[in-house]
């Protein structure tokens, strides 16, 4: 069953599907927010209208450069989450997606408005926060599982997350910051407008815009589907487990303020790191 | 109706502009924000953004100064996009009509689609002119 006919309709589908189903937790993230404020808040279809009604706005491009990152960001994305489901190297995963994030910050960069450089070093920021948190948890992976590959770990009979509880709990933390949830949503955000706070779009418009939007849709996805990797068998237990963190993360988005960027790399490397050492010493003290 | 037409009717993504209002048209276009009115149940979102907005919301009269700043605005935003005027001075200079410095309603400087009157204009006035927008965009595609 890995044939490269198989792999190739298994890349199709992915490809296919994953905005779809991200488009629509985005729908139902604006529904729940919309009633946990007390509104009615958009129908659960409303990403689908916003994405097709940039797309057939007017291109206006700033300059080429720009719009290549912008592309390069959706490529990127699209690879991490095709290296996921072909079940190969968590790593490369790891690296893949943080050169996505990288190709985001170059387009912000690649424009000389202050907005979009603001933008682009507050996703610096981020990128610095998680890096670091996200590459231990490939190592922790590997310490428990003795392989980097996701079809590896998908051979375990035991979840992942009887032996890495506490990697997976910096890993839900991380997942604010992958969401761009408050209170880490420094770069861009879904319910703010604030200039500032967009920065990182202030440049695109249009179907560039809609590309990234779509980007986020896989990226959000990718992020659901590796936390879902820590119950892996039965495959609906890695389903609940990523919803239920899902969920989590609306909660925390609706209940807490956004912090500084100085506040958000202390709270994330204090906790976070703590976190996966911590697990790491218990696996290299227990085994 | 078009789906690309279904999706721009549904999702208006409004950037507000103060003109120079005495700030009561602007409360009652945040008003329209908060969960009594709530305009994301129709896909409106405040974007602070000319290069992401569809409809350009112009609250109070045009004057000398920021003619040049109406303008760029704008001339920023992709097409298709609309521009409501709302309250009396942004209609017709109101109140500050004749003052020197004022040039008049807010269609003096750029095409206006959509006025709504009113000193304040109310929330009510407002959504209803964003339907007339959307009407509009509707039959103009
Ligand atoms: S119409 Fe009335 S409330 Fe609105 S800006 Fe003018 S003076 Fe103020």
């Amino acid at each position: 069953m890995t044939g490269p006919v198989f792999l190739f309709v298994l890349a199709v589908l992915t490809v296919v599907l994953a905005p779809l189903v991200g488009g629509l937790l985005f729908g139902l993230d604006r529904k729940l927010t919309a009633r946990l404020q007390g509104r009615v808040g958009p129908p659960l279809v409303q990403p689908f209208y916003d994405v097709l009604k940039l797309w057939h706005k007017e291109k206006i491009a700033v300059n080429r450069l720009h719009l290549v990152w912008a592309w390069a960001y959706l490529v990127l994305v699209i690879a991490s989450l095709l290296l996921l489901v072909w079940q190969q190297d968590l790593l490369l995963l790891v690296f893949t997606l943080g050169f996505a994030a990288i190709a985001l910050v170059m387009g912000s960069f690649s424009v000389r408005s202050p907005y979009s450089h603001f933008g682009g070093q507050r996703e610096l920021m981020q990128l610095l926060a998680y890096e670091p948190v996200l590459l231990l948890t490939a190592v922790a992976v590997y310490f428990r599982t003795g392989t980097f590959l996701v079809s590896g770990i998908l051979q375990q009979d035991r979840p992942l997350l009887f032996s890495l509880p506490l990697v997976f709990a910096a890993l839900v933390i991380i997942l604010t910051i992958k969401m761009r949830k408050s209170p880490f949503d420094l770069a861009a955000c879904e319910h703010a407008h604030q200039e500032l706070v967009r920065g990182i779009y202030t440049e695109y418009s249009g179907p560039y815009l809609a590309l990234i939007q779509v980007a986020h849709w896989y990226e959000l996805v990718l992020v659901l589907a590796l936390i879902g990797l820590f119950w892996a068998h039965p495959w609906w237990a890695g389903v609940l487990l990523a919803v239920a963190a899902f969920f989590a993360e609306l909660v925390v988005d609706n209940s807490t303020a956004r912090v500084t960027w100085p506040v958000m790399l202390r709270l994330v490397w204090a906790s976070c790191l703590t976190l996966v050492l911590a697990n790491l010493a218990a696996l290299y003290l227990i085994v | 109706m078009g789906l690309v037409t279904t999706a721009r009717v549904k999702s208006p993504w409004i950037m507000h502009f103060d003109c120079g209002s005495c700030n009561g048209c602007d409360i009652e276009i945040l008003a329209c924000l908060t969960p009594l009115y709530d305009v994301e149940r129709f896909g409106i979102i405040n974007i602070g953004n000319p290069k992401h907005a569809d409809v350009l919301v112009v609250t109070g009269a045009a004057n000398r100064r920021n003619a040049r700043v109406l303008r760029n605005l704008y001339e920023q935003m992709p097409e298709p996009k609309l521009v409501m005027a709302v309250g009396t001075c942004a209609c017709s200079g109101g109140v500050f009509h004749q003052c020197p410095n004022i040039l008049g309603g807010v269609d003096k400087v750029i095409p206006v689609n959509v006025y709504v009157p009113g000193c304040a204009a109310r929330p009510e006035a407002i959504i209803d002119g964003v339907v007339l927008a959307l009407q509009k965009l509707a039959g103009a595609a």
